[in-house]
């Protein structure tokens, strides 16, 4: 008793609390807060991997950044601008995909259960968590050519088929990453609208609605919430992904050059540290904007409720 | 509703879910079905004649086999163990001390680990692990994960940590326990399951990433699974196609054995919609 009295009635006294805090300060200090600070400083510098300029890096002031925002060649491929541009291209079309198909899904099967549900779930989910190299194995076999599987369908249908990923390497990876992400607003959806009782549901049927209605009308209001919280996710998520780059490189002729392998070649293959910063701190800033908009929505949400 | 209305929406549930298991299934039953054929095939085909040898040379290929049964579990089960450790004393301090802040701190961290991501801060990362000497190590893979993956592990563990009842903790210290033995023989069997699940998540975002390890190893006898993967099927060409398909099997079979386990356990649920 007189023991827990000192502690001031916790069970931990805040001495013994902070220093169980130590290691993840450390941790998430050293591998997360530094590299933000980090990249900040080198975008200022012509920083690079090996020579002169990796030992002793100048200080180049804005130059990075002016350099990206050179407005006379920045739309060229392979260029910032143009990077850019294709990122928007697949970001928009990943969202629509992913959450129109997430949505579908879940609004098929909700308050079904059974196989049919288990087997869909489970394919879905699966293509969402299994490990990125082995997936992007399986999808350049699949949009192979000459002899694979996706054209070989199309062949039955009497459809010629093309190579995908060189001719349409921006289409390519956008299917790709609908493919790989619809896992995520399925089951935010199907929880979301399981949550929904069902006597709302039925007091839309006595009034005569019809399914759309009651889609319109009753259930997507209630999933407003976990709507906007899909969209900005997935735009955040979209917007960093690397897994593409399994698919084709970035290439042919940075047709498929999002912002992700874009920086990925401007440091690593061009060793320009300090460019490949400049870009990795736009990248942030538009990180920030989208992740810290999603927490106030959610605490917004959370003192509403 | 009618009857012509309500077949024509069952037609239209089947044609709706026979497109999207087709979409979905496809490219994973390629994966599924190419190591066990003859010949390199890149289209979807029961193998007439199905053989185990591609297996065979894939376990006689050494640098594939350190890949997957050294490299890759030597950095998996290292970052696992690291978080679930950090993130069950992290989570459980938050729980139980009263420190003004300490909601919106969570949430400055999960921010920060959705800013900071893999692909933004791949410079920094490198540079970091260059002047620590740590590249073309282990360990330098081991702690940029854990560093990336702790805010939102910590974040689970919370949640989870603040469900526990609090009583269990109060009656050992009232009967005379110290605060170690209080963590150890009643806190620690309380959580397990919770560390259960962040050690399973660790694993499998682990165990599956490949941009770390890529700009973060050089020599091929450090290197995991993920980007050996890669290297095969980049630099080689199709007739080893069996091949690689046979060592990407083996790569996910883990992952495929952990979502089963998790699923027939637990039920396939999400954390607050976080996946890495």
């Amino acid at each position: 008793m007189d023991d827990l009295t000192k502690r001031g009635n916790h069970i931990l006294s805040v001495r013994a609390g902070v220093a169980l805090l130590v290691p993840a300060f450390v941790f998430i200090g050293l591998f997360l807060f530094f590299p933000f600070i980090w990249v900040f400083l080198i975008s200022f510098t012509n920083r690079t991997l090996l020579g002169a300029a990796a030992q002793d890096p100048e200080f180049v002031g804005l130059g990075n950044y002016l350099r990206l925002f050179d407005f006379s060649r920045w739309m060229r491929s392979g260029e910032f601008g143009h990077s850019l541009y294709l990122t928007v291209i697949f970001v928009i079309g990943s969202l629509i995909g992913q959450v129109t198909l997430g949505l579908a899904i879940a609004f098929a099967f909700n308050r079904r259960r059974g196989k049919l549900r288990e087997i869909i779930y489970t394919l879905v989910t699966l293509a969402w968590i299994l490990p990125e190299t082995a997936i992007g194995f399986t999808w350049t076999a699949f949009l192979d050519g000459r002899r694979g599987t996706l054209n070989a369908i199309l062949g039955a249908f009497g459809i010629e088929g093309v190579e995908w990923l060189l001719e349409f390497p921006l289409l390519s990876i956008t299917v790709f990453n609908i493919w790989r992400g619809t896992a995520f607003s399925m089951l935010l959806f199907s929880a979301a609208l399981g949550n929904i009782r069902p006597s709302y549901l039925e007091t839309a049927d006595v009034a005569g609605a019809g399914p759309w209605q009651r889609f319109r009308d009753i259930m997507f209001p209630l999933i407003s919430p976990q709507f906007v919280t899909a969209l900005v996710l997935v735009t955040l998520w979209t917007f960093n992904v690397f897994t593409p780059f399994l698919l084709t490189g970035g290439g042919p002729a940075f047709g498929s050059d999002i912002i992700a392998i874009h920086t990925y070649r401007v440091a690593f293959q061009f060793f320009e540290f300090g460019r490949g910063s400049a870009i990795a701190v736009i990248v942030m800033t538009i990180n920030l904007i989208l992740a810290a908009s999603y927490l106030f929505g959610l605490k917004r949400k959370e003192v509403a409720t | 509703m009618n009857l012509p209305k309500y077949v024509l929406a069952r037609i239209g549930f089947y044609v709706f879910v026979v497109i999207v298991a087709t979409a979905f299934a496809l490219p994973l039953l390629w994966l599924l079905l190419a190591p066990f054929g003859r010949q390199a095939t890149l289209a979807v085909r029961i193998p007439s004649e199905p053989t185990l040898a591609n297996f065979v040379s894939v376990f006689r290929n050494a640098f594939a086999m350190r890949a997957l049964f050294v490299n890759s579990i030597i950095q998996a089960v290292g970052a696992m163990l690291l978080i679930t450790a950090v993130a069950t004393l992290t989570a459980y301090s938050l729980s139980r001390i009263r420190l003004p802040g300490r909601d919106m701190f969570v949430y400055m961290l999960i921010l920060f680990s959705s800013v900071v991501t893999g692909s933004a801060a791949m410079v920094p990362i490198f540079l970091l692990i260059f002047e620590l000497g740590l590249i073309d190590s282990h360990t330098g893979v081991i702690l940029v994960f854990t560093g990336g993956l702790l805010p939102v592990a910590i974040f689970i563990m919370r949640d989870f940590m603040q469900s526990l009842p609090k009583s269990y903790e109060e009656s050992a210290l009232v009967n005379g326990a110290s605060t170690l033995q209080m963590l150890r023989h009643v806190v620690l069997p309380l959580t397990r399951p919770g560390m259960m699940v962040i050690g399973i998540w660790a694993f499998v975002n682990v165990w599956g990433s490949f941009l770390i390890p890529f700009i973060l190893l050089r020599s091929p006898d450090r290197m995991p699974a993920a980007t050996a993967t890669y290297s095969f099927y980049t630099e080689a060409g199709t007739p080893v196609i069996t091949l690689v398909s046979a060592y990407a099997l083996l790569y996910i079979l883990p992952v495929l054995a952990l979502y089963l386990f998790v699923n027939w356990r637990y039920g396939f649920q999400f954390f607050g919609g976080i996946k890495s």
